[in-house]
């Protein structure tokens, strides 16, 4: 009895065991639950329907633009100055001497205002109040120009196209200051001097297209204070406010047109019709010439614009994304935990006894389906509610379509990446509760508090720097700018750290949340 | 009903996890509370500080914590298979779900009373250094004001609405993971979409309903006048979500096999 009988082996040809096939039994587990799939897609449908649904029609302009001017670099600008002006038709220079005197704001408080509160009593000049010299094509809103300028708290400055701005030396503060403008053909070059014999450069601007003829003179202008509410930290006030500047030894050279100077203020009027959409500016603005000099007073600014009232940025359609975002995380995190409860993740490391790849290969699973359905979503729901929000009449601020596209693809990678933590969350507690109560807890949480302003403002920013919650810094759309005062916070859209840095501290998050999750997993039994 | 009171408090009890989500949500509670108070400072917030409700900040993140031990109360059973032991013992279901109301409130009472206690005091000790003194129309915290004694009473009463809240949900979706993502989702989507819609109007009726916003107004001690809802019909909201969800999870409990 010495028969022998031969081990079996199968008649199959023998499976590879990589990575690859690891990915694929983990999409297999992933698609093949039913739970998960309809809950990926009801949050497409929900985000595409948010987006729809965005029912706000609490304006009534008709243009895309709303009556806010668009600048030479395509961005929404404020163009409110008063302008005292001749024509100079070819290359010239113009000088002045320049003192910023008194300031006004206006007398009624917050964004209900009576024709009277907007006559204004008498404050401090504004910071970022300019007085000085102006070159212009046209007076038309949004025109190119160039400027040298008397500020109320920031010294003498050269501003080009509105989004340029570079600081000069300043003389001794509340003393008068001599301004000049030179322009030869293209090209202004701004000049500064605190007794009218020294002179230093400023800076020069190129303007493309300039045509000979242009607008140059004096002009004075203040923007709106943005100062916190009382009591309501999340809103809060827009003062119009203006500026009444001096100018004398008024000195012109090279071709300037002969006539007299025209004055007018540029910019909507005071009290016009589309009042949501408009910066307030006061109405107490003019002119006077007392001897060789001139007295200005303007409201308004020359600069982008930040702010206006019932302007919403670009992201707002996307808002629907949060319940995708809270779907995933219950989703993702249920990924590992089911399987710890169904006792499946036996069988899955017996299959595939490194476990560090089977966290890898359900991280990658996860992100990628969760990046995918999102930007699916984001992709139909952005153009759709944005067009649906301007067809009600809503102001966008407009962006480039490259800014769209990071819209899409970065609130995807944020969707994605928090999914990741969730499947590393998961993965480390192996219970469900409190794995997505905790990511809920790191990301949604700190978002909530940044937006309801329950905290300082302080917090707020440095929740916006240090949790998950940095990564929402990819909807941002309006880039901050030195020379608008406002409140640059969270709960109006404009995050501490720029996209890709916010993007960073979420997936650093979500990095050693899988470094820990793996080590967990190597060392304890499953 | 005492036998029953008897064997919910032996499950929490017995429970290591118990212990561990009380204790951490009274730690987080009073934690970020302090950590808080150590940031704000009279000189850049302003003259209009609510420094009841700044103390009482840690309130939004312990709730959290209460959530998911509400939610463990029940989900846990049904995904460990106890649910059948449970209502083997003790076929009357809305028993079971009464016993379970009624040992969570005890203890989140408990933990609620020790987390506001111990932010009131932390407020108390660390704000006058910050500049919220009484010469700036600051006086020291103390449960002898009212509307002060009214925010910590209410706030105490909002964790017990949340925890019962949560178990009503987590009865009517038994899965532990769906109901905390339900439960916190009701809580934080609120003030987001109310952040999303511009209608003042819109925005003031979804605060109104909104179960955290409209119940956190309890914590507010001036300017009550600029709250969406007063505070203790705030605090009524949020009592009508938790009877809405004990309710339903109720009816689900008695009509579905376990």
């Amino acid at each position: 009895m010495t028969a022998t009988t031969a081990p079996y082996h199968s008649e199959l040809p023998r499976c590879r065991d990589g990575f690859a096939q690891s990915v694929r039994a983990e999409w297999t587990k992933f698609r093949t639950v039913l739970g998960r799939m309809i809950a990926t897609f009801a949050s497409v449908i929900v985000i595409v329907l948010a987006a729809c649904g965005a029912t706000q029609s609490t304006n009534s302009c008709t243009s895309p633009s709303c009556g806010v001017p668009v600048g030479p670099g395509g961005e929404a600008v404020t163009d409110n100055y008063y302008f005292v002006h001749r024509t100079l038709a070819g290359s010239g220079s113009i000088t002045v001497r320049v003192s910023l005197l008194t300031g006004r704001i206006q007398a009624g408080p917050g964004n209900v205002v009576t024709p009277s509160d907007l006559v204004g009593v008498p404050s401090r000049v504004q910071p970022w109040a300019k007085a000085g010299l102006i070159v212009t094509p046209s007076t038309n809103p949004g025109s190119a120009y160039a400027a040298v300028m008397v500020t109320g708290g920031h010294g003498v400055r050269m501003q080009y196209d509105y989004t340029h701005d570079t600081a000069g030396t300043a003389g001794a503060a509340g003393s008068p200051q001599w301004l000049r403008l030179t322009r030869s053909g293209g090209t202004l070059t701004g000049y500064a001097s605190a007794d009218g014999f020294h002179w230093a450069k400023i800076g020069a601007a190129h303007l493309a297209g300039l045509p000979a003829t242009v607008q140059a003179g004096l002009f004075v202008t203040s923007p709106q204070t943005a100062q916190l509410a009382q009591g309501e930290s999340s809103s809060f006030m827009q003062q119009a406010t203006a500026a009444t500047a001096a100018f004398d030894r008024l000195g012109l050279q090279g071709a300037w047109r002969s006539g007299a100077w025209q004055a007018e203020n540029v910019g909507p009027e005071p009290n016009n019709a589309n009042p949501t959409n408009a910066m307030p500016i006061l109405s107490s603005v003019g002119y006077h010439r007392s001897g060789g000099g001139f007295t200005v007073s303007g409201s308004g600014d020359i600069a982008p614009a930040v702010g206006i009232p019932a302007g919403q940025t670009a992201a707002q359609p996307l808002h629907g994304v949060f319940v995708g975002l809270i779907v995933l995380i219950v989703v993702a995190s249920m990924f590992v935990t089911a399987e710890y409860r169904r006792g499946l993740i036996l069988t899955t490391f017996a299959a595939t006894p490194r476990r560090g790849r089977v966290l890898a290969a359900k991280a990658i699973v996860v992100g990628s389906v969760a990046f995918f359905a999102i930007a699916v979503a984001a992709g139909i729901a952005l153009p759709l509610g944005l067009h649906n929000l301007r067809a009600r009449g809503n102001y966008i601020y407009p962006t480039t379509t490259l800014t769209d596209l990071r819209l899409i693809v970065g609130t995807a990678a944020l969707v994605a990446l928090t999914a990741v933590l969730a499947v590393a969350v998961g993965a480390a507690l192996r219970r469900s509760a409190v794995a997505v109560c905790i990511v809920m807890v790191l990301i949604v949480f700190p978002y909530v508090l940044t937006i309801t302003a329950a905290l300082p403002a302080g917090v707020s920013q440095w929740l916006a720097r240090l949790t998950p919650a940095a990564a929402f810094a990819v909807q941002q759309t309006l880039p901050q700018y030195h020379q608008v005062s406002y409140q640059y916070t969270p709960a109006n859209d404009f995050y501490p750290l720029t996209p890709a840095a916010g993007l960073a501290v979420l997936a650093g998050y979500a990095l050693i949340a899988l470094a820990l999750a793996g080590y967990l997993l190597r060392t304890r039994d499953a | 009903m005492s036998g029953a009171l008897h064997a919910e408090w032996t499950k929490q009890r017995t429970l290591s996890a118990t212990r561990w989500l009380l204790v951490s949500s009274i730690a987080l509670i009073v934690g970020l509370g302090a950590v808080v108070a150590l940031a704000a400072s009279y000189k850049t917030t302003g003259s209009d500080q609510d420094i009841t409700k700044l103390s009482l900040v840690g309130i939004l993140l312990g709730q959290a914590i209460i959530a998911i031990l509400a939610v463990l109360t029940v989900s846990d059973e049904y995904s460990t298979g106890m649910i059948r032991a449970t209502l083997s013992a003790m076929p009357r279901r809305p028993q079971v779900l009464a016993a379970k109301a009624a040992i969570l409130t005890a203890l989140v009472l408990a933990a609620g009373t020790i987390a506001v206690a111990g932010s009131l005091l932390a407020g108390r000790l660390i704000l006058p250094a910050n500049g919220f003194t009484a010469a700036h129309g600051y006086p020291l915290l103390a449960l002898s004001h009212g509307p002060t004694l009214r925010a910590a009473v209410g706030s105490v009463v909002y964790l017990v609405l949340i925890a019962l809240f949560s178990l009503g949900v987590a009865t009517a979706i038994r899965e532990s993971a769906v109901a905390i993502g339900t439960v916190l989702g009701l809580l934080y989507l609120f003030p987001i979409l109310a952040d999303v819609v511009k209608d003042p109007n819109v925005e003031r009726h979804l605060e109104q309903i909104a179960p955290m916003t409209a119940g956190l107004a309890i914590q507010s001690t001036t300017n009550l006048h600029k709250l969406p809802i007063a505070p203790w019909r705030g605090l009524a909201v949020l009592a009508a979500w938790a009877t809405t969800a004990l309710l339903g999870g109720g009816v689900l409990l008695q009509l579905r096999d376990a």
